[in-house]
Formats: C-alpha cells, structure tokens, sequence
C-alpha cells in the first residue's frame, strides 16, 4: 500500500502537488497550519499509482512517499 | 533513489545531503525543487564530502541554506571566477558547482562566465532562468520574455528598446572548453526527470574532468509574474518553452582545440 505523508508544518499552501498529481488525488484541505497556510489533504479513497510527482516536485520537501 | 528501510520502500523522501530546515523561498518557489535535485545528485554520486558549492547573489543562494555542504558566498555574477580559484586550489579531486540566477548570471556576471567557458575551467554551473529579478522585485533580466511586463517594462519588453531574450545553453555550446551544456525545465515529473540526469550528467563531467559543464533550469517565479503558483507553472509551459528550446545542445568526452600552430 502506498502512503503519501504530507508534513503540514512545512508546506507553504503553493499546491504545486494538487497541479502535478496525475491522478487528482490530493485537494487543498480547509485546516491551517502554524504559519497560516492552507496544507493538501490526500483524498478518501484517493488512487495512487507511486509515482511520487507530488513529492518530487514539491518545492518545500513537505511530502514523503513510501510503499509499504 | 529508492532506498529499502525498516520493511518500508521509500519512493520519495528526505535526500541524505539535505539539512532538516525550511527553505526561506516564496511559495511555489520552484528553487525549492531544483536544491532537491542536486540533493539527490550528490547522494548519488556519494560526494557530499567533497563538494564545494559557489552562490552567486539572488534568491538561489538560499536553497543553500539547507544543503549540506560546504558553501562560498560570491559576490554579484562572480561565482564562475571565485569558483575557478576553488577549484584550481583545491585540486582535481573535489568537486565545484556555482548556482546562480539570470540576473547573476546572464547581465552581471555574463563576463566571467564567458570567460570561464573560454578557459574551460572544470566547473559546473547550475543557471537557473525564472525569467526576471527575482529577488528584487521582477525587474526585467536579459532572459525576460518579449512582451513580458515587469517593473522596469511596464509596457511589455520591447526588442528594439531593450533587446532579445539571451539563449545562455546555446550560448555555452558553441565554446570548444564546454563539455556539457543543456536546457530543462520543471513543468511535470518527466521534466523532473531529465533535468536530475541532466545535473547528474554535468556532475560527471566535471569528475571526469573533461571541462565547464552547465545546466540552464527553466523555474517559475510566482511573485514576478503576479500568478498564483500552479498558473506560474502553466505559463512557463506555454510560453517560456515556446522561446527556449530544451535539450542538450553540448555533450563531449574530450575537449578539441580547432587548430594549434605546429612546429612551436
């Protein structure tokens, strides 16, 4: 199963990972991190193939993706 | 690189150079990616221990910040020249790499990077080509778009005031010590992609010590262009890509000098 962990305290709310997920599975979520920034939430029942293009070109390094 | 730990399969985390900070970059900053894929390279090549990295002046001088590796600070558009003492006293088994943006690299140190590419110093340079000024505000830079408004082009750039946009990966080619020169840009994983062995690639070329190696890296700068980031991203596709042409335009094992006096 794949896991997209996103670290909320480091995002900065660009949604680069919502634009480049060829799947659509990751939205803007409505809570707030410390900073005052929108964080992306990954979908209920989201798909996920592992290709890790939200990690991957995720400015911050704010997403990690593993299989486990 | 996929990485197996704890009966996990890491498919895209932390790379082992980087430090555990935030970057001070806007968001959708796309510096951000590109200090992720030299991360990446050094851990690669495994020479996090010798690398010695030149900042030129700009907004890519703070993905530095979070890199774990040994940093000289140069002044505006001279990190070509300070990076060629490094590397001439530091020997041929280290490994020098200037960033630098098209501000500092383009219009104020366009002359010791020519310089540099003439002698064929063995460098690599990582140009980063947002288009504008980036730190300043988004003034107009040598590579800024024809028709482009910015601060100092409220109308739009104009060719026959202010000139055409500078191919710099072209420009590099034609110097007999390149060895490396190439174009990408981060507008989708694949892209992502060509760009990391494009680096890898530059890297290489240097250890091989075969001569200057560059990579212009097409990035979005969201707060020049007054566009949200993801928009940034899809003008850059649309437009930035229509002017410059990726791909590799220089890829050379051994330098040849055209013609040497004989006799001598």
């Amino acid at each position: 199963m794949i896991k997209v962990a996103i670290n909320t305290e480091r995002c900065k709310g660009c949604s680069l990972c919502i634009h480049f997920c060829p799947k659509g599975s990751l939205s803007i979520g409505e809570s707030l991190n410390t900073k005052g920034y929108q964080y992306p939430v990954f979908n209920d029942g989201g798909e996920c193939t592992g290709c890790a293009a939200c990690g991957k070109l995720c400015p911050d390094l704010a997403i990690d993706v593993y299989r486990e | 690189m996929p990485v197996k730990s704890r009966g996990k399969k890491v498919l895209c985390g932390q790379p082992k150079s980087r430090l555990d900070t935030e970057s001070g970059l806007c968001p959708g900053c796309q510096h951000g990616t590109i200090g992720r894929i030299l991360c990446e390279v050094i851990d690669e090549l495994e020479i996090q221990g010798k690398t010695i990295c030149i900042a030129g002046v700009g907004c890519h001088a703070m993905t530095l910040f979070t890199m774990n590796v040994d940093f000289v600070q140069a002044l505006h558009g001279r990190a070509p020249g300070v990076g060629t003492g490094v590397k001439r006293a530091v020997g041929k088994n280290k490994v020098v790499f200037t960033v630098q943006g098209d501000g500092d690299l383009a219009s104020i140190g366009i002359g010791d990077l020519i310089h540099a590419a003439n002698r064929g110093e063995k460098l690599t340079i990582i140009f980063c080509n947002n288009s504008a000024y980036g730190t300043t505000g988004g003034q107009m830079a040598p590579t800024t778009l024809l028709g482009q408004v910015t601060p100092t082009t409220p109308e739009g750039r104009n060719y026959e005031d202010a000139g055409f946009p500078m191919h710099v990966a072209e420009l590099m080619a034609a110097f007999p010590g390149v060895a490396y020169s190439a174009r990408c840009a981060l507008t989708s994983l694949a892209n992502y992609n060509k760009t990391k062995k494009a680096v890898k690639i530059a890297f290489q070329k240097q250890m091989d010590g075969v001569g200057l190696s560059i990579v212009e890296i097409l990035s979005a700068c969201p707060p020049s262009l007054k566009l949200s980031p993801t928009k940034a991203v899809e003008w850059m596709e649309n437009n930035m890509m229509a002017e410059y042409p990726l791909g590799e335009f220089k890829n050379v094992d051994t330098v040849t000098p055209k013609y040497i006096l004989k006799g001598a």
